[in-house]
């Protein structure tokens, strides 16, 4: 055999040993870009931290890094992030659990497969269309009910990134509901339970880790939103965790700052940096705990 | 409830009781039903008000000039012809090496990956990386691309932001229709004699190509409308010219000048638009917005189409 | 123990000719496929009654009509009635709640589906369901629920855990439990040792003749020799009816139907 069609067999065997590296250079390629965002984040960021002294990143009230007297409160900016994202998930959390309920335990299947696909065009919606509604269609008509309100709102801003981020929720946390064997469903029905009672004590227990990923990546779709909250939330960092004032957050402050003029190595090419290993840090924290929870979710259904 | 002396004898108000409890939680039902159906209105119609606003305030700028024209200071004369060639070869880059990266890397995870500790890694790597702020890849191609590699504030540069950014989508696209396939078509094309890579060329990515083309739809739909990333790697200059053409007259026909070149693109003109003080420039913003949207939600539209048919014609 | 004696009573004072549910030409669609044609049977109070036959003969579904479970899935359709004694409410009347229904009825279904809760959660779910809050009156229900499915002595000190850490038989029982706690009138089992070992299985099959000291038992079955030594009545149904009903003793030496005696020889099923 092995002397009548050499070539072909042999080409072959060239041909799978090279394909099996080129396929497994593109798995690399996915680790290659996490190292870059990684070590360009440590690199660039690192003449900052090594410059600014630890205690004043804690006790500072203020970020000013490009000023000529610069402060370097880290938690005026953490501040905004933290009252946008807040926003946000008393918008998204609450609103894509219901959804979740609805299209899983309640809706005919028939309006179930016209709804999740719309649904998810919601989170397709480019994030600067976002911004722009939030600035000028959401603003002013929040304006109307508190005059008070400026133009630049974490409220505002904060909405709105709820609203994109609801399929999130939804899509992620219906999946998991569905995925509750029907059979425990039959249980408790059968002790008499209605539609909505069986939703809360026993699907939804049952698929909680998986709602709990949905919840947790929402959070950091949140705290990574960058267009809404340069957009509406305003530019300016400032220690408040009032969402009816305006604030920039971490990823506001990089646009900002981005705007400008940004010469390589100045100080606040750093700033950017430093503020991107920060967000780097937490959206890493809450991506792992989502992927755990999902996978063991994955694993006990 | 009595249960004193033994179980038989239930007092006849027992009944009306679980009567009274049964309609209680039907009439529960009917409201969670309401009120289910009311918040999935409401919150599709978000999307609607979106669209009709966009209309309302830019279909009237959308004209031949508009398209055709160059950013200006002047709103009324002002137009997105940089925008969207900037992101029309923007995606040229993405596609060009999100896709191959991006299916190669799913067929690699799926076929050929061994099951251990590494693969492991890059799983929850892929993970993690799906997740990241797109901002940071902006960072990422500021610090590499444009300083590190000195590709400038390119359309290369941004364009492999955006390859990076897309490039977990269309992993776990692939990945995922790749799935679908049964073990037993994979171990009929091996009866045969067929090498992996021959299985996988053969037989594995001829059935899968509606999944994946479905995933490469929705990746390239984020693309176009991301525009931190591009922000971030100083996209957002006054660019009143075309990059150099990629086809030449002459030999050797084809130029990469336009790789190298600065750019602007539809998200960034219309960010550019959004935060300029006064109303002028609003309406031109809309316009912006709205052509986005067409772009993305038909894109999206395509995808969820192609899905579904890919649903229909196989059958395992 | 009190319950022994007031049910003893009972089934003393009617003898076994008392029934518990009357089924009454009952027919079931899915669709417009007809799965039950016309079946009438008395279930009598106090007894194990068993149904069996080949797969597909009906009997799940049959069982699962008394308890309106096909309520659950659009598109199914009932005819007949089916009256519970001793008020002779009609399940299947109209305007009749699934859900009083149900609250009546008990169900073990065929692989153990305790709910992702602890241990004393599982079981007073039902109670909960029928108003009980106090915690005290709780706690006893439980306790006797638990202690009449013969496991209170294997989880009693580790009622808060959750019921997902017992073993499979353990698991059936825990369901038997949750299902006689609010003391319904009919338990009905759908094959409920089919995902069990033989073990865990007799502790299943002693635990249902014990239970009809109180409650009546309808258990569908593929095993022969499981309905034989458990059931006092049986019925054999194929293809959607009803064939034959007695008593099991002389439905097994003795059916009066040809069908009934191929099956049971293992002719076919």
């Amino acid at each position: 055999m092995s002397t009548t069609r050499p070539f072909s067999r042999r080409l072959n065997h060239a041909v799978e040993g090279l394909m099996v590296w080129v396929l497994r250079f593109g798995g690399w390629a996915s680790v290659l870009v996490s190292l870059g965002i990684v070590v360009t984040l440590v690199t660039e960021s690192w003449p900052f931290f090594a410059q600014v002294p630890f205690h004043r990143l804690i006790s500072d009230t203020m970020w000013t890094p490009l000023f000529a007297d610069p402060q370097y409160g880290m938690s005026a900016l953490l501040a905004g992030t933290l009252v946008t994202t807040g926003v946000a998930l008393l918008v998204a959390i609450p609103l894509g659990t219901v959804l979740a309920i609805y299209l899983s335990e309640f809706a005919p299947a028939s309006l179930r497969e016209v709804v999740k696909p719309m649904l998810e065009l919601l989170s397709a919606v480019p994030t600067v269309v976002y911004g722009y509604f939030a600035l000028l269609t959401l603003t002013p008509l929040l304006q109307k009910i508190y005059p008070d309100l400026p133009q630049f709102s974490m409220l505002s801003a904060g909405l709105i990134m709820g609203i994109m981020i609801v399929p999130y929720v939804t899509s992620l946390g219906e999946d998991s509901m569905r995925s509750v064997p029907m059979l425990l469903r039959e249980g408790a029905f059968a002790l008499g339970d209605g539609k909505l009672g069986v939703a809360l004590r026993v699907v939804f227990p049952g698929a909680f880790s998986g709602l709990a990923a949905a919840y947790v990546l929402a959070i950091s779709r949140a705290v990574g939103e960058t267009m809404i909250v340069a957009i509406a939330a305003g530019l300016q960092p400032r220690m408040t965790i009032n969402p009816l004032e305006s604030a920039a957050t971490v990823t506001a402050f990089i646009v900002q700052v981005s705007l400008g003029d940004l010469p390589h190595g100045s100080i606040g090419y750093q700033s950017i940096f430093a503020a991107g290993a920060v967000l780097f840090l937490m959206t890493l924290g809450f991506n792992l705990a989502g992927h755990v929870l999902r996978r063991r979710f994955h694993r006990a259904s | 409830m009595s249960c004193a002396g033994g179980f038989i004898v239930l007092p006849e108000h027992f009944f009306q009781r679980q009567k009274k409890q049964a309609h209680q939680r039907r009439a529960i039902d009917r409201w969670f039903q309401r009120i289910g159906l009311l918040l999935t209105l409401m919150t599709l119609g978000i999307l609607g008000i979106l669209l009709l606003n966009l209309v309302g305030n830019g279909l009237m700028r959308i004209d031949w000039q508009f398209l055709t024209s160059f950013p200006s200071r002047r709103a009324g004369e002002a137009g997105v012809l940089s925008a969207w060639v900037g992101t029309l070869l923007l995606m040229m880059v993405t596609a060009g090496v999100a896709i191959p990266f991006g299916v190669a890397a799913g067929i690699y995870l799926e076929e050929y990956a061994p099951k251990n500790k590494w693969t492991d890694f890059v799983e929850i790597n892929i993970a993690n990386l799906a997740g990241v702020p797109s901002i940071l890849y902006g960072l990422m191609a500021l610090g590499l691309f444009v300083y590190q590699f000195r590709f400038g504030q390119s359309i290369l540069s941004g364009g492999l932001a955006l390859a990076c950014l897309v490039l977990p989508i269309v992993i776990v696209a692939t990945r995922e229709s790749l799935r679908t396939i049964p073990a037993n078509i994979r171990e009929a094309a091996f009866a045969l004699g067929a090498t992996r890579w021959q299985a996988v060329w053969h037989h594995l990515l001829p059935y899968s190509t509606g999944g994946i083309a479905t995933g490469v739809i929705l990746a390239m739909s984020r693309a176009i409308g991301e525009s931190a990333p591009l922000i971030t790697i100083g996209a957002l200059t006054f660019i009143a010219f075309l990059p150099p053409t990629p086809v030449l007259s002459h030999p050797p026909f084809l130029s990469f000048e336009w790789l190298f070149s600065p750019f602007t693109a539809l998200p960034i003109q219309m960010f550019n638009w959004v935060s300029r003080p006064g109303e002028d420039f609003q309406p031109n913003a809309a316009a912006a917005g709205l052509i986005l949207m067409l772009i993305t939600l038909s894109m999206n539209g395509a995808a969820i189409l192609l899905r579904k048919r890919a649903q229909r014609n196989i059958k395992w | 123990m009190n319950p022994q004696s007031a049910s003893s009573e009972v089934t003393g004072g009617v003898n076994q000719s008392s029934t518990k549910v009357r089924i009454e030409k009952l027919s079931f669609f899915y669709g417009t496929h007809q799965v039950l044609k016309s079946v009438s049977m008395d279930i009598p109070a106090l007894q194990v009654t068993a149904l069996i036959g080949p797969s597909g003969c009906g009997k799940t579904t049959l069982l699962r009509c008394l308890n309106r479970m096909h309520d659950l899935y659009p598109g199914n359709r009932y005819e007949g009635s089916v009256h519970v004694q001793p008020d002779g409410m009609d399940i299947l009347g109209p305007g009749m709640d699934p859900i009083q229904v149900r609250m009546r009825f008990g169900m073990v279904f065929q692989k153990p589906n305790p709910f992702p809760k602890s241990i004393y959660e599982n079981v007073a779910y039902g109670l909960r369901l029928q108003g009980m809050n106090k915690r005290r009156d709780l706690d006893e229900r439980v306790e006797k629920a638990l202690r009449e499915a013969a496991i209170w002595d294997e989880v009693k000190s580790r009622l808060h855990q959750m019921a997902h850490n017992l073993s499979g038989g353990q698991q059936q029982r825990l369901c038997i439990a949750r299902a006689i706690a609010t003391d319904p009138d009919v338990v009905l089992f759908d094959e409920p040792t089919s995902a069990l070992d033989p073990i865990a299985t007799s502790k299943i099959e002693e635990l249902i003749v014990e239970l009809k000291k109180r409650v009546t038992v309808l258990i569908v079955t593929h095993n022969l020799q499981q309905a034989g030594r458990i059931s006092d009545m049986t019925a054999f149904m194929y293809l959607g009816e009803l064939v034959e009903f007695g008593s099991t003793n002389q439905l097994f030496t003795n059916p009066s139907k040809p069908q009934t005696e191929d099956y049971i020889s293992g002719r076919f099923g």
